[in-house]
């Protein structure tokens, strides 16, 4: 799957500031993620990850700063181009987000029904081929109400992964899982990008299973890049934020407390 | 003073960029036309779900609001001894208002309602984010088919009701209460006018079928995605509609019979 431009990122984010309100988000983001790796985003809850998975995928506007996808500018293309780039884009959703109203084999038949004209069997072969990869060939009948949470997101990867794209993206897959679905998913996860060649950038705040499977990891918090590195690398981090959060440390640099006043003024106070 | 008109002002520029969001989807709904005639397979599958999974409460209900036209109609008119022409009030009511009048509040309850909670639980578990990501566009796909589905199914269901409720105003007027079963029929041939009674109440159940559409799946596309969020606006779908509807008939009414 890699080409020609091997050395170049597949996405290049530069200066990226967004703002919610006057809240902002990301304040001057660079971020370069590497072609047939696996990259984790990680931070704190409410950090923006998803939102940044939104500005790559070019369903929401930076305030300022680009995002190259491939080379592409993906904030300046048109619709019709925009749509041919997503083309070639997977992500895989917090919640899954099948479609309710059609069955497994339908949802991950979706997006080869919706882009090309293969005839129903050669259709057929790929998603069974798909879903075979996700361990669900035997369920294809049943509906998405059915599945269990682990399941629904094997069945959402696989449909992500239908059209062979060049990268997948993860918003927060482990959220809510089991151990034993949560083990799937990682191992999943990393076999599919070796694989089938892809890029994958897995946005999360699970330090253990994200690091397993992550050649390199940014930590993002307050609207900035942390530090970024490899996962052992970021695990022996010196910096008391980037210890905190990959160990998992109740106080530190992000406080216990919420900000409030003293304890004793605000029990004198009534 | 200051601050009541600064707010009177922030809720007037929230109302019109509300409506301004509102056009712009029927705008883009309306762009999508195309998906329909090319996959007629999507239209017919909404058509069932918001006319055809309708037709029983507008059934019932032209039933019994002919049959209690048929009631009073019958006692008003036999005040006069013009119980002969109580087809023709019967019909003329149900035709011009009642038909696509209550056929449109019962829609705006049964098949909006449904709409809007389906629209913006998609959005809540984020469907229309995964479909955009699939390089579908959401509005084309999802919208387009059911705002044309509400389109054409308005109208047939108007003329269901109409057509049931006559039949009730028939078993009430000539079988229960002993009207001519000619003079009621004959009369309500001669009287009613397919220009002024039966277009007008077509073209309005038609723009009530836009309208309840249109609101339906605004307020479903443009619900905050989370529970409460989808519960508002399924609410706000069955207020707006139903005031639409009230507030269009009268100025309906008054640019065809005024």
């Amino acid at each position: 799957m890699l080409g020609s431009n091997d050395q170049e990122p597949l996405i290049k984010i530069r200066g990226l500031t967004f703002y919610r309100g006057s809240r902002a988000i990301f304040d001057g983001v660079d971020i370069d993620i590497q072609r047939g790796k696996v990259t984790a985003i990680m931070g704190p809850s409410g950090t923006g990850k998803t939102t940044l998975l939104k500005l790559i995928g070019g369903q929401l506007h930076p305030d300022a700063g680009t995002i190259h996808v491939d080379g592409q500018n993906i904030h300046e293309l048109g619709t019709k181009a925009l749509y041919q780039l997503r083309m070639r884009m997977g992500m895989l959703f917090q919640s899954g987000a099948l479609l309710t109203d059609i069955s497994v084999f339908e949802n991950v038949a979706y997006p080869i029904r919706e882009h090309t004209d293969l005839p129903e069997s050669m259709i057929r072969k790929l998603v069974l081929l798909k879903l075979e990869a996700v361990g669900l060939r035997g369920a294809r009948h049943l509906m998405p109400s059915e599945l269990s949470g682990g399941m629904a997101r094997r069945v959402a990867l696989a449909r992500a992964m239908v059209l062979d794209p060049m990268m997948v993206m993860y918003d927060e897959p482990f959220t809510g899982q089991d151990p034993i679905s949560m083990g799937v998913l990682v191992q999943l996860i990393r076999e599919l990008n070796d694989a089938n060649g892809v890029s994958s950038i897995v946005v999360s705040h699970d330090v253990q299973e994200t690091a397993a499977i992550a050649d390199h990891i940014y930590v993002i918090s307050n609207g900035k890049v942390i530090e970024h590195g490899a996962p052992a690398q970021m695990m022996n981090s010196e910096l008391d934020w980037t210890a905190q959060f990959m160990h998992g440390k109740a106080d530190g640099p992000v406080p216990f407390h919420y900000p409030a006043k003293e304890l004793a003024e605000d029990m004198l106070s009534c | 003073m200051l601050d009541q008109l600064a707010r009177l002002g922030r809720i007037g520029i929230g109302f019109i960029t509300h409506l301004g969001r509102a056009n712009l989807l029927l705008f883009f709904m309306l762009r999508g036309t195309d998906e329909v005639v090319w996959r007629p397979g999507l239209l017919i599958k909404q058509v069932f779900s918001v006319g055809v999974l309708s037709m029983l409460i507008i059934s019932v209900s032209g039933i019994f609001v002919g049959m209690v036209l048929g009631l009073q109609g019958y006692y008003i008119l036999s005040q006069f001894g013009a119980e002969q022409t109580l087809g023709v009030m019967v019909a003329a009511s149900l035709v011009r208002e009642l038909g696509p009048v209550v056929t449109a509040l019962l829609f705006a309850g049964r098949a909006g309602s449904a709409l809007t909670a389906e629209i913006g639980l998609m959005k809540a578990t984020e469907q229309l984010s995964g479909l955009e990501m699939m390089a579908v566009n959401p509005v084309r796909r999802v919208l387009t088919p059911r705002f044309f589905a509400g389109v054409i199914s308005m109208p047939l269901l108007a003329a269901l009701f109409s057509a049931l409720g006559v039949l009730g105003g028939y078993f009430v007027g000539v079988g229960l209460l002993g009207v001519d079963d000619g003079a009621f029929w004959s009369q309500m041939q001669a009287k009613i006018d397919l220009q002024n009674d039966i277009y007008n109440g077509v073209i309005k159940s038609f723009v009530f079928g836009v309208v309840c559409t249109w609101i339906a799946l605004f307020q479903g596309y443009d619900a905050v995605p989370t529970s409460e969020g989808v519960s508002r606006s399924t609410t706000r779908t069955v207020v707006h509609s139903s005031l639409a509807v009230l507030g269009l008939d009268f100025i309906l009414t008054a640019l065809m019979f005024g």
